[in-house]
């Protein structure tokens, strides 16, 4: 039973990275490196808090998160995609913003506690005959509804990207703009679209810990997952799919620590949490040696288009 | 035959920054027709077709599609007006596959219907005679497989215009083969395919008209059953000009470096030097003719260190120096100036002002940690004066220099080490006329002192008057050594274009 | 058709006055944002100033703010030269720190004189070592150094923590997790009331504009960051260049380290780099890699911090807006760069255009 509760509490650990990864990979596809993940985060956790306490409406609470996430991207999008500004420093800058700014807005806020008639809203129900699957069931189908969404934005984003031509377009743009912009396709659109979504799925992110997972306002709430996203891109290699499991793992990593505290191991529950960090390493690592094409991440990441250059 | 006219271009002009790329240029395609366009490098052939594609936009003149006036503002219009091109660069993505390549900017659904794909491109491949699994990733492809690709890209979107920019350029003799015959049947079709070339048997071969551009000008439009190679070649190099370079005769001609039987290959697999063999004597100046992309840079590269050869030798004073370090052939006295097409890329470091960039090949040779300019400084204000280099100073980034000042920063440099042997590419490419004067009497200059000089170059001209010996070289092969004074310009332009039959006629020196 | 194109030539005054003119730009922004908060902005401004040199002893904080991101940006002012992108500085100066740390804990009875530099000379192989890492893989594997050096960070601030929490944990803090204080022997001195890393920051600002404008190592570090090819092409060896430009970098990072837990904290903990390693960055970026600009820059930045806790106090404005006018300050920088590099043609003066080279 320990081992089930663990696993359980590994998904609902994962849930904020998963939305992150979600929205990173979606912004990376189309080309866009944005470090500003955590600052996104931090915007879409506060603005969702201050949301939901002002109106005690749940789905208001979801897209002012979105909002605030989507915003901090087009700042980013801008500078860097009609700007051509450095796209490591420009993520860096949001991050600083975003921080700012959670910090700023979250004053007022701190020690105020979710209201219950969204604690209720987001309290976990169990789904129907998937509930009752022995031990699958009690792991993932007995959450709030939360972590539901993330299965499915997993899913959907995977078809989008996977099987439709919007989805093939974005990753033409990542990997190659010149061939998109030969192809027809409007390299500037994608990426915006693309950067706007991405951050919109970071500030949900960041919502689900500042009005499910604590469920309070505190200072700094995200505490680095931010950058565990990042990370949690490159360890599942771009893809949607992987990314749910990665994230599950991740949040698993990110508790074990403190739960194995209690069976007295040798090994530091610190030592411990530096995995997910190593194990991103080695990924990277096998990545440039097999000096895979499909799994090394878009080829245009990073560099700004410019169709004169070419 | 169908004789309507699919594209019509008229009093085309453009212009990049001062360089006059197409001027007053005429062009037109009828339905069910090869048409070739012919012309040396700079002659203006990528810029029209890629004004045709949308990419660039005309400074002057219309274009008409089915005699409707268009404006191509960017792919997406040419590809609507039912144009597709086929880059000498590919544009592909490597991480996908061919099926996902072909769709790329299709709009037409939302979902990939994958199977159904499948069976489509097989059906278009089956009805062109092409072979291709629609589901291979790009990058385990071989070149040839990629042009596939692209060319089923065009068809996929039903097509009408096809341009081929240098298609045979990587293609082996098979490959070449199979796509004339794909190249026929879209023609059957009743599709225009334009095919930017400039191998003359190839023109010969496959295309029903021949338009031929010099300098950016249209020169002719012939069609090909009424054309000669000799012809065309007279119509693409024009007639020979006088240049009155002098050409100086020194005694004591040693052979210094040996290049016997060397081959290079590439990333992608491709031969880009096959079995080259010459001799580089002191006291003469050795011409290199040659396309661009014949395997010049590989040469060179080959034998200042910085291309890996994998197999032959490059015998310098009787030493293997294959698989030597760039320093250590520096330090032998074998010096470059390489001047790759951007200038900047690669001989000089643009942010840097004149005296960084002097003491780039020698700074190494100074003892201690401390960088000394003095000496540097010292040259620096030497070259301004003997080379007449315009600059505020030589404190100066050379970045912001003009073109003609910069080559001779560089080559002024690469004398001022003593070489004994000096290899120089495009040394007078985008000078004006003195400063290329003064260029060549640099070379000359080098070749009294004794340096050996490989000298790449692309006007013919150039090279028949300044060189003792001209090497062609064609798809990376060399196709002849010939005495400069002994032979013309028709004979180079058929070498390079890689007629085997002309070898046996010209007196190869070796 | 709005055209770019790229610009020619634009001399140093333009620049200064376009990155100044965007200064005052995100300044009156968030000037506006102030007022709607109900807070004049003139004065907010003012008293900024005032907590960064009203007193003296303001001075002093904003000066102690100044060095660790001087010290850190003139460490990753030498990578960012050779195009090696490395954000992981934060990394650097926890290894540094953690090396440094080693000898003031457990040679603690050494006397100052020795013992101070032992510290330094282990913070430098600390970041120096940490750099290499990701570098090594980097000039043989080409594996990217941006994630790379991203994810070192975290390893480090882990092994501090975990060093903090377990073995080095001091029996004698009552059961609270920190590491036991350094000795009177292993704390840099005071000079003018600041502590002696003020002196060390600027001598390294001297030594590194020395190293990189008149070293052949230096030369070389910037050859490389041009042009790999151009490097190569004049017989460099590139990978030996980047990997002890790397070493340079990360060892930097290591004193800010170093200075950090023997000045600042007297121990080390988690909180010893603090964020300097990011911000770093950006005051690096910010002064175009050069060495007197990242002095003026990291200043400038540490009147932000420094006045930005200041006003909290004053105008119980959170410390926080500071740290969005941060970010408001560097998104206009940033954006002004592309008015530097791009010039913008407009279809109405089309034939006016400068002609490019």
């Amino acid at each position: 039973m320990a081992l089930i509760s663990f696993f359980a509490a590994a998904v609902v650990a994962g849930t904020p990275l998963l939305f992150a990864t979600l929205g990173e990979i979606l912004t990376e596809k189309s080309g866009n490196l944005n470090l500003g993940v955590e600052g996104m985060m931090l915007m879409g956790a506060v603005v969702g808090f201050q949301v939901g306490i002002m109106t005690q409406n749940p789905y208001l609470a979801l897209i002012g998160a979105m909002g605030a996430g989507g915003l901090g991207a087009i700042i980013y999008g801008f500078l860097t995609i009609t700007l051509r500004a450095n796209q490591v420093v420009t993520g860096l800058s949001l991050t600083i913003f975003g921080a700012g700014f959670a910090n700023y807005m979250g004053q007022k806020l701190i020690g105020q506690v979710v209201p219950e008639s969204m604690k209720i809203f987001f309290r976990p129900v169990s789904l129907p005959v998937l509930g009752d699957i022995p031990y699958i069931g009690a792991i993932f189908f007995r959450q709030d509804p939360f972590v539901y969404l993330g299965y499915i934005t997993a899913i959907v984003l995977g078809i989008y990207l996977y099987h439709t031509q919007y989805g093939l377009h974005v990753r033409v743009v990542g990997e190659n703009p010149g061939a998109a912009d030969a192809s027809g396709v409007s390299v500037s659109m994608y990426k915006y679209i693309h950067c706007v979504v991405g951050g919109a799925l970071c500030g949900l992110g960041g919502a689900y810990l500042s009005l499910v997972y604590v469920p309070a306002w505190q200072e700094n709430v995200t505490a680095g997952r931010g950058w565990i996203a990042v990370a949690l891109v490159i360890f599942a290699a771009w893809n949607p799919y992987k990314a749910l499991i990665g994230a599950c793992f991740f949040g698993g990593l990110d508790i074990v620590g403190f739960r194995l505290q209690a069976f007295d191991l040798k090994i530091s529950q610190y030592i411990i949490n530096m995995l997910p960090y190593i194990v991103t390493i080695c990924v990277l690592i096998i990545a440039s040696v097999r000096k895979s094409k499909e799994y090394g991440g878009p080829k245009g990441l990073g560099i700004p288009y410019f169709r004169e250059e070419r | 035959m169908n004789t309507n006219t699919l594209i019509k271009m008229e009093n085309i002009t453009k212009r990049f920054g001062t360089v006059l790329a197409n001027k007053n240029i005429n062009f037109s395609v009828k339905q069910g027709e090869i048409h070739a366009l012919l012309g040396e490098n700079g002659a203006g052939k990528s810029t029209l077709m890629n004004m045709l594609s949308g990419i660039y936009t005309p400074d002057s003149g219309s274009i008409f599609i089915r005699d409707q006036k268009v404006r191509l503002s960017s792919p997406r219009h040419a590809i609507a007006a039912g144009i597709g091109m086929i880059h000498q660069h590919f544009k592909l993505v490597e991480a996908l596959s061919a099926k996902e390549n072909v769709i790329a900017g299709e709009k037409k659904q939302f979902f990939l219907h994958s199977k159904k794909l499948s069976a489509r491109i097989k059906e278009i491949s089956q009805s062109f005679g092409l072979e291709l699994d629609p589901d291979k990733k790009i990058y385990t492809m071989s070149v040839g497989e990629k042009q596939t690709v692209e060319i089923l890209k065009v068809l996929y979107r039903g097509a009408d215009i096809l341009i081929l920019d240098e298609p045979t350029a990587v293609l082996t003799a098979q490959e070449t083969v199979q796509l004339f015959s794909i190249l026929r049947k879209m023609k059957n079709a009743g599709c225009g395919v334009i095919i930017i070339t400039h191998k003359l048997h190839e023109v010969m071969e496959v295309s029903d008209r021949v338009t031929v551009l010099r300098k950016g000008e249209t020169v002719a439009t012939v069609c090909t059953k009424e054309t000669t190679p000799k012809a065309l070649t007279d119509l693409m190099v024009g007639r020979s000009v006088d240049l009155s370079i002098q050409r100086i005769e020194t005694t004591h001609k040693q052979s210094i470096l040996e290049i016997k039987e060397v081959t290079v290959v590439d990333e992608e697999k491709v031969k880009v030097l096959n079995n080259v063999s010459f001799t580089l004597r002191t006291g003469e100046i050795l011409g290199v003719a040659g396309v661009a992309g014949s395997g010049q840079k590989a040469l060179c590269e080959a034998i200042a260190g910085l291309q890996k050869v994998n197999s032959g030798k490059i015998i310098y004073e009787e030493e293997d120096i294959v698989g030597k370090t760039p320093k250590e052939i520096i330090q032998k006295g074998i010096s470059m100036s390489f001047i790759p097409e951007d200038r900047l890329g690669m001989g000089l470091v643009a942010s840097m002002d004149m005296v960084d960039n002097l003491i780039l090949k020698e700074y190494q040779n100074q003892k201690g940690f401390v960088l000394d300019r003095k000496p540097a400084q010292k040259k620096a204000e030497h070259l301004i004066h003997k080379l007449n280099i315009q600059t505020p100073g030589i404190h100066h980034p050379v970045r912001q220099l003009s073109g003609g000042n910069i080559q001779k920063v560089l080559l002024g440099r690469e004398i001022d080490l003593n070489p004994r042997v000096l290899i120089t590419v495009y040394p007078v490419r985008g000078l004006d006329v003195g400063s290329s004067y003064m260029i060549y009497d640099l070379l000359n200059e080098q070749k009294m002192l004794g340096v050996a000089i490989l000298y790449v170059g692309e006007d013919l001209d150039v090279l028949l008057e300044l060189c003792d010996r001209i090497l062609v070289l064609c798809d990376g092969r060399v196709t002849g050594i010939v005495e400069a004074h002994s032979t013309n310009k028709e004979q180079l332009g058929f070498m390079m274009a890689g007629e085997e039959q002309w070898e046996q006629e010209v007196e190869v020196v070796d | 058709m709005i055209r770019l194109i790229k610009k020619a030539d634009i001399s140093q005054s333009q620049i200064m006055t376009i990155r100044i003119m965007a200064v005052f730009l995100s300044l009156f922004t968030a000037g506006v944002f102030i007022l709607f908060l109900g807070h004049n902005p003139f004065s907010v401004y003012g008293s900024m100033m005032s907590g960064s040199f009203g007193s003296l002893y303001r001075l002093q904080e904003t000066i102690l703010k100044t060095i660790p991101l001087l010290i850190t940006s003139l460490g990753i002012a030498v990578a960012f030269r050779m195009k090696f992108w490395n954000i992981g500085a934060e990394g650097q100066i926890c290894m540094g720190a953690f090396c440094a740390s080693f000898f003031a804990l457990h040679f603690s009875e050494l006397p100052s004189l020795i013992l101070l530099p032992i510290m330094m000379v282990a913070g430098i192989v600390g970041g120096g070592v940490w750099a290499l890492i990701p570098g090594v893989f980097k000039a043989y594997f080409g594996t990217n150094e941006t994630l790379f050096t991203l994810m070192m960070n975290y390893i480090a601030l882990k092994w501090i923590t975990y060093l903090q929490y377990g073995p080095w944990k001091d029996p004698d803090a009552l059961g609270f997790p920190k590491i036991k204080n350094f000795s009177e022997s292993a704390i840099l001195p005071n000079i003018f009331g600041i502590h002696i890393g003020w002196i060390i920051a600027l001598l390294l600002v001297a030594i590194m504009h020395f190293f990189i404008h008149y070293t052949k190592k230096g030369y070389e570090i910037t050859v490389v960051g041009e042009s790999e090819n151009t490097a190569r092409y004049a017989g460099m060896d590139v990978k030996k260049v980047v990997l002890i430009g790397l070493l340079i970098s990360g060892g930097l990072c290591g004193i800010t380290g170093m200075i950090q837990a023997s000045a600042i904290s007297n121990t080390l903990s988690v909180e010893v780099s603090g964020g300097v390693g990011f911000t770093a960055i950006i005051t690096t970026w910010l002064s175009g890699l050069s060495a007197p600009m990242i002095v003026l820059i990291s200043f400038l930045f540490a009147i932000l911090v420094q006045g930005g806790s200041f006003i909290q106090t004053a105008f119980q404005i959170p410390q926080s807006a500071a740290q969005m006018l941060q970010g408001v300050i560097l998104f206009f920088v940033l954006g002004s760069e592309f008015f530097i590099q791009y010039q913008v043609i407009f279809p109405w003066n089309q034939y006016m255009q400068k002609e490019e080279n």
